[in-house]
């Protein structure tokens, strides 16, 4: 990329600033960068990092409390940072365009999505409303949508969130913009249909006369699709560099450690604990005059509490860090020194314990069905209820001092499935039981033992705890509810166990607003863990966290785990996530289970076509891992349609025909590993197959 | 014009602060505080605190500002304009109007605001049980307030006080009749909100009771929502009780109600003016101070979220 | 949508046969007997249980509310204890009247509302919306009777432009009816104005806020088309089941203004029965006012139906 023309965009010292209260306080700082044509420019960072607002200031489409406080944007050599909103509007749409986050509330939900591009095509093309239609089907047809012209009819509400950013697409791209910016334009969809944006963005702007700004917090989506790469921290570009070099040669702790706490795809907690960042993002308030990482830097002198400015590794690397020699020259092993928690798990439980044979959790034939919408007047009409199966007869079984990782989509049955286990929701039919000793399907049958027993972790830790009630008040009355245990020993169980989760015991004072969200998750699962439970149900409990205080929290429930010899259920939709912290694996598709197999032999052939299609569709972090794109067609069958035959028959790349649409499949064993696929086609046949897919990074 | 960015976005990073380890001081203690600086710092809020506390301190202290007894007739004075002596004039039967409408603060402010705390009272626990239990319960005290709040307020209030017959106890029972549901439904649906929220299931999975969960659990999180919802009631329970007085179906005379004292000047309103000026005005006050207390109370809980 | 119709129509039959049982079972609590308030004092036990019997006051509770009601549907509504006429001209002609003075309340003030809230919303924490939310404010608040009679001080007494009574009879025309609608038709706007102008600005504010404003503007295109095509027809939507909320304000309000007024409407009819204990006349006046709030509501459901394509289109 290394060219003399002048760069589509160009951005200067720009500092931005929000009027929070009465006091103005500066959310990006000091940012420099510069995007040529053709280029496509990776812009990472975590929540709290300012991506957002750069994006936003570079738009010139900051609220009326925002402000550039410093700073210029030029635009192909106009300096347009501060251009009135009326003045911005000639450029907007034409020149530079955005793919925002979220596609559905980014379109207007009373116009048809053609309307909604033809307005663009009418406005900046000249065009006539006849001409714009055309165009529009050529453009839906260029991000292809299928059947262009219902799509053009449709509103956004009637079609998926896949078709929307597609939508969203063709009306960024309508008029070649010079510059594009995304922001985020997977983050919502889910990891299949994120794979086929992905690869329709490579497709549309590479090689095009444009200047792209791709906004994300995913590293793996950045490989896939960036040439180069700023690492954006607290508001400060850390670093920025080539891709390749990124990744080879990070410069600055922050990117390393970024780098090293995202579990790779095939990676274990049998090889290597995650190496997990400290501490968390400052807020606004607290970001001080030093190195803005010093805080959390594992390598952090006293020089650092000045700003280091940022420094050129070579002409292509910038790095904003006092000490990038030291670390390019290997003199420091920045693998070493951040938090190596828990020393390698490398004892993972064998799959046959020999603690006895009862099973930690023994779930057997699960149904869950939802009743489908139905209004009173139906109900006293006696009309049956449309009954809609969110979970068709799973059975799963966890041992002691095990992890079943459950993995699926969005609209898989997973939490429909963890919520009948825990008694949440009541099923339809199935049988529970925790070391032998069954459990009610209805909460409140089962007796306090039984309670006791099964303990959960969910999903958002901002609504984990009860917002009234201070850490140590939650943590006692778990105590003393499932166990009777009041008064000194409470405390001094709540005090062990929030020292457990790596917290200080000043925090059972505090109340949750006081706490970030990884400590409120930290002490949503001191909280599961405290009663010593013999089954814990992790429900998706880093997905809404940071990918640096991920680690953290993916290293603690393992540690835990390993100290209580507690069975553990863990729910996820990241299979990178699940394959690190799994020993077994139990993929999950419309409420039915698709493969169940070691953690370890899910990367490897035989695979069950939708897991082939999970992993192919992960963005890897890392370099250079190619594998064939397996896409899936279509969209999540509607869960109130019945489904005959094999569930995945829709959208199966390696369907055979009738058979499937027909009759539910066999489940395939394989008696030496104990892998089990639900599929028409035998493991030998899948073998070959897939005998040229391979996942694990080995 | 529009934000560019939603606050969420806006304030990225903000709010996740770890705050120093000293700063264990009462945190509702400061709640309440900074409720109050966040509360006056608009001026049509502050002035609505300040019209609800006049109000309070006449309901409380009337007795003692009032120069006159409640019906004390002084029929040598009968039908005098404002004076020194009489500050708000007298009514045809000699009573001073000041002192009536003073007396009418207490009269007022106690009756809606007794109907009011009822209703909040039984709102408050029929929309938890209804919000958290759901099904059929649920489904059946719905469609009954359906039934209810399909009439106007005022045509279900004027129904209920033909039945009853107009007096003092009858326009409690309207009041609390008309507004527990109202409240119920508020409550019921912040409930439908909050009931999924992990530190309820997280209650459940540890077999908490009932009644446990609705009022250590959930309740704390519907309170914000129902201030404001209790002190809009309280202003239109102002307004129902003074409309009902001067359509003569509420409380009956000599009461010094204002509804009911605005009714009764209307036929010498020719004559003697201030006789309805000065109730109107007090009624007028009232509410309109209410209501900005209400929008102030409002504002800031929608702010601090 | 044919489906949310027949839901909404089911919904709004339910309501009402709810509604009906309330206006029973409430006006069935009614201490006294009913036969004993028509004969009068000096009847005769005999007489007394003949009328019991005739009216059915014997039956259980049930049968006489599936009479009742059935009765009702079929227009048959009997006779006034009070005046001893036939129930249904009364309440008809009344109700002719309601209608006349809402109607033209409604043409005044409902466009007004909507153009005032939008104004405040599109300038929201400007002086002219704060100017427009702290009048609203004020206003909302005020008991009809309240501005009624400031108005009358002003406009009747001072000035002398219009009718401090508006007392007109079944025959006047609406023409001859205008300028004693005025006022009523002026403290009934007042109120509505303010309610509805208020939750307006609150639906455009709400969707100043959503994102694809940000696209729409991010599009390039012009402000004025951004906020007519975009904002405004989404923020509007909404408004229909404001106004049709407002109906329930309205028939509060009439009630009470009617009264101010003397305005010969259901509202002075209903005080009227109340004050009598005529029970079969409260009974229909209740029944008809609902009726016709349950109907606003239809309509509106139907209006949000056909302009909503998430609804029109599920």
């Amino acid at each position: 990329m290394t060219s003399n023309e002048q760069p589509v965009l160009e951005v200067n010292d720009l500092t931005v600033a929000y009027r929070i209260g009465d006091r103005w306080l500066e959310a990006i700082r000091d940012i420099n960068l510069a995007i040529q044509s053709r280029q496509i420019y990776g812009l990472v960072g975590e929540s709290g990092s300012g991506k957002t607002t750069l994006a936003m200031s570079i738009l010139n489409y900051l609220g009326e409390n925002g402000k550039i406080l410093k700073g210029s944007i030029v635009f192909d050599g106009e300096e347009i940072s501060r251009y009135p909103r009326e003045k911005m509007r000639a450029y907007w749409g034409s020149k530079i365009a955005l793919v925002p986050q979220n596609p559905l509330s980014s379109l207007n939900p009373t116009l048809t999505v053609g309307e909604q591009v033809r307005e663009v095509l009418r406005l900046h093309l000249k065009m006539t409303n006849i001409e714009a239609q055309q165009k529009v089907l050529e453009l839906f047809e260029r991000v292809r949508l299928a059947e262009p012209e219902r799509v053009a009819r449709a509103y956004p509400h009637q079609i998926s969130g896949g078709m929307q950013q597609r939508v969203m697409i063709a009306m960024a791209l309508a008029t070649s913009p010079r510059l594009l910016i995304l922001d985020e334009p997977t983050t919502s969809l889910d990891v299949t249909t994120q794979a086929s944006i992905l690869d329709l963005i490579k497709e549309l702007i590479q090689g095009r006369e444009m200047a792209v700004l791709y906004v994300t917090h995913n590293l793996g989506v950045v490989v896939e699709l960036c040439h180069r790469v700023a690492v954006l921290y607290a508001g400060e570009l850390v670093e920025d560099a080539p891709l390749e070099e990124l990744f080879s040669q990070p410069m600055h702790p922050y990117t390393h450690g970024l780098l090293m706490s995202v579990p790779k795809l095939g990676q274990s907690k049998s090889e290597q604990a995650l190496s997990a960042i400290p501490g968390q993002i400052p807020a606004l308030s607290q970001r001080g005059q030093g190195c803005i990482f010093q805080a959390r830097c594992p390598i952090a002198l006293e020089i650092c509490s000045e700003r280091p400015p940022l420094e050129k590794v070579n002409e292509q690397h910038l790095t904003r860090c006092y000490r990038w020699q030291e670390i390019a020259q290997g003199e420091i092993a920045l693998e070493a020194l951040f938090e190596a928690e828990g020393e390698a798990m490398s004892m993972a439980v064998p799959i046959s314990s020999e603690k006895g044979t009862a099973s930690a959790l023994d779930a057997q034939g699960i149904v869950v069905e939802f009743e489908g919408q139905r209004s009173f007047f139906e109900s006293i009409t006696r009309r049956p209820a449309r009954k809609v199966k969110a979970v068709k007869n799973v059975s799963i079984q966890i041992q002691p001092g095990d992890t079943l990782g459950l993995v699926g989509e969005s609209g898989s049955g997973k939490t429909s499935l963890a919520r009948a286990i825990s008694g949440l929701n009541e099923p339809e039919a199935g049988s529970i039981r925790i070391y032998g000793l069954p459990a009610s399907p209805k909460l409140s049958q089962r007796n306090r033992e039984v309670l006791r027993r099964l303990q959960m972790v969910f999903q958002n830790p901002e609504e984990a705890l009860n917002p009234f009630m201070t850490v140590g008040e939650s943590l006692r009355r778990q105590l003393f509810v499932l166990q009777g245990i009041r008064g000194e020993e409470a405390q001094r169980k709540a005090e062990e166990m929030v020292q457990a989760v790596q917290l200080p015991v000043e925090v059972l004072n505090r109340r949750p607003n006081q706490l970030s969200g990884g400590e409120k998750q930290r002490i949503a699962i001191a909280r599961a863990f405290i009663t010593n439970p013999d089954i814990v149900i992790a429900d998706e409990p880093v997905s809404s966290l940071d990918v640096s205080v991920q680690a953290a929290i993916l290293n603690l429930i393992n540690r835990l785990q390993g100290s209580f010899h507690n069975g553990l259920l863990f729910i996820s939709h990241d299979l990178a996530v699940v394959g690190y912290l799994a020993d077994q694996i139990a993929v999950i598709y419309l409420g039915a289970l698709m493969q169940l197999c070691r953690a370890a032999d899910l990367f490897q052939p035989p695979f069950h076509p939708y897991t082939e299609a999970l992993l192919s569709a992960v963005p890897s972090v890392e370099l250079g891992r190619k594998v064939e794109a397996i896409r899936l067609e279509g969209d999540l069958p509607s869960p109130s349609e019945t489904i005959e035959g094999c569930p995945f028959h829709s959208r199966c790349p390696r369907k055979i025909g009738q058979i499937c649409e027909q009759q539910a499949p066999p489940w395939r064993i394989d008696e030496s590993t104990q892998k089990r696929i639900y599929c028409h086609y035998t493991l030998e046949e899948l073998s070959q197959l897939q005998s040229k897919t391979r996942y694990s990074g080995l | 014009m529009k934000e560019g960015i939603t606050v969420s976005e806006k304030i990225e990073g903000a709010g996740r602060s770890r705050p120093a380890p000293n700063q264990e001081i009462s945190a509702s203690l400061v709640g309440i505080k900074n409720f109050f600086i966040a509360l006056t710092s608009k001026p049509a809020s502050a002035l609505g605190l300040f019209i609800f506390i006049f109000f309070l301190f006449l309901a409380i202290f009337g007795p003692l500002i009032a120069p006159y007894g409640i019906n004390e007739q002084i029929v040598s004075d009968a039908g005098q304009p404002p004076s020194p002596k009489h500050w708000f004039g007298t009514d045809n039967l000699g009573r001073d109007v000041f002192s009536r409408v003073v007396f009418g603060a207490r009269e007022i402010l106690t009756l809606a605001g007794f109907g009011t705390l009822v209703a909040v009272f039984f709102g408050t626990t029929i929309g938890l049980a209804s919000g958290y239990i759901g099904g059929w319960f649920d489904e059946v005290l719905m469609r009954i307030f359906d039934g209810l709040l399909a009439m106007p307020l005022l045509l279900l209030a004027l129904l209920l006080l033909g039945t009853l017959g107009p007096s003092k106890n009858s326009v409690l029972l309207v009041i609390i009749i008309v507004y527990t549901p109202i409240v119920a439904r508020v409550v019921r649906s912040v409930v439908l909100s909050v009931r999924q929220r992990g530190f309820i299931e997280a209650a459940r999975l540890r077999g908490e009771n009932l009644a446990y969960i609705l009022f250590r659990e959930i309740l704390p999180s519907v309170l914000p929502a129902l201030a404001v919802e209790a002190a809009l009631r309280f202003s239109y329970a102002i307004f129902l009780v003074a409309s009902l007085g001067f359509l003569g179906v509420g409380v009956q005379p000599p009461s010094p109600d204002w509804g009911l004292m605005v009714r009764e000047a209307r036929n010498n309103v020719n004559q003697m003016p201030w006789t309805m000026y000065y109730p109107a005005a007090a009624i007028a006050i009232v509410v309109i101070g209410i209501n900005l207390l209400a929008d102030g109370v409002k504002r800031v809980l929608l702010e601090s979220k | 949508m044919l489906k949310y119709l027949l839901r909404r129509f089911g919904f709004l039959i339910l309501t009402l046969l709810i509604t009906s049982m309330v206006v029973f079972v409430v006006t069935q609590l009614l201490p006294g007997d009913v036969a004993r308030v028509i004969l009068g004092r000096e009847a005769g036990e005999a007489a007394l249980q003949a009328l019991r019997e005739e009216l059915g006051l014997n039956d259980p509770l049930p049968v006489q509310y599936t009479r009742w009601l059935t009765n009702f549907v079929k227009g048959e509504w009997g006779k006034s204890y009070s005046t001893k006429t036939e129930i249904r001209p009364l309440v008809m002609g009344r109700l002719r009247n309601s209608l006349m003075l809402a109607g033209f309340i409604l043409v005044i003030s409902v466009p007004l509302a909507i153009f005032l809230g939008v104004v405040a919303g599109l300038n929201e924490n400007k002086p002219i919306d704060n100017a427009i939310s702290i009048a609203s404010l004020a206003v909302v608040g005020l008991p009809e009777f309240v501005t009624g009679l400031v108005l009358i001080q002003i406009f009747s007494f001072r000035l002398r432009l219009f009718p401090a009574n508006s007392s007109i009879r079944p025959t006047t025309s609406f023409v001859e009816a205008l300028p004693m609608l005025i006022l009523p038709a002026l403290t009934a706007t007042l109120v509505l104005l303010a309610y509805i102008a208020r939750l307006t600005r609150a639906g455009v504010i709400e969707e100043l806020k959503q994102q694809y404003v940000r696209t729409a503007d991010l599009k390039g295109l012009p402000y004025r088309t951004v906020i007519y095509k975009h904002v405004l027809r989404n923020a509007l939507i909404p408004t229909i089941t404001v106004v049709a909320i407002s109906m329930g304000w309205l028939i509060s309000g009439l009630i009470v203004i009617e009264n101010v007024f003397n305005y010969p409407g259901l509202g002075r009819l209903m005080v009227f029965a109340i004050d009598r204990r005529d029970l079969p006349l409260l009974q229909a006046v209740t029944m008809v006012a609902v009726l016709g709030f349950a109907l606003s509501n239809l309509i509106a459901d139907i209006l949000y139906a056909i302009l909503d394509p998430r609804i029109r289109l599920g």
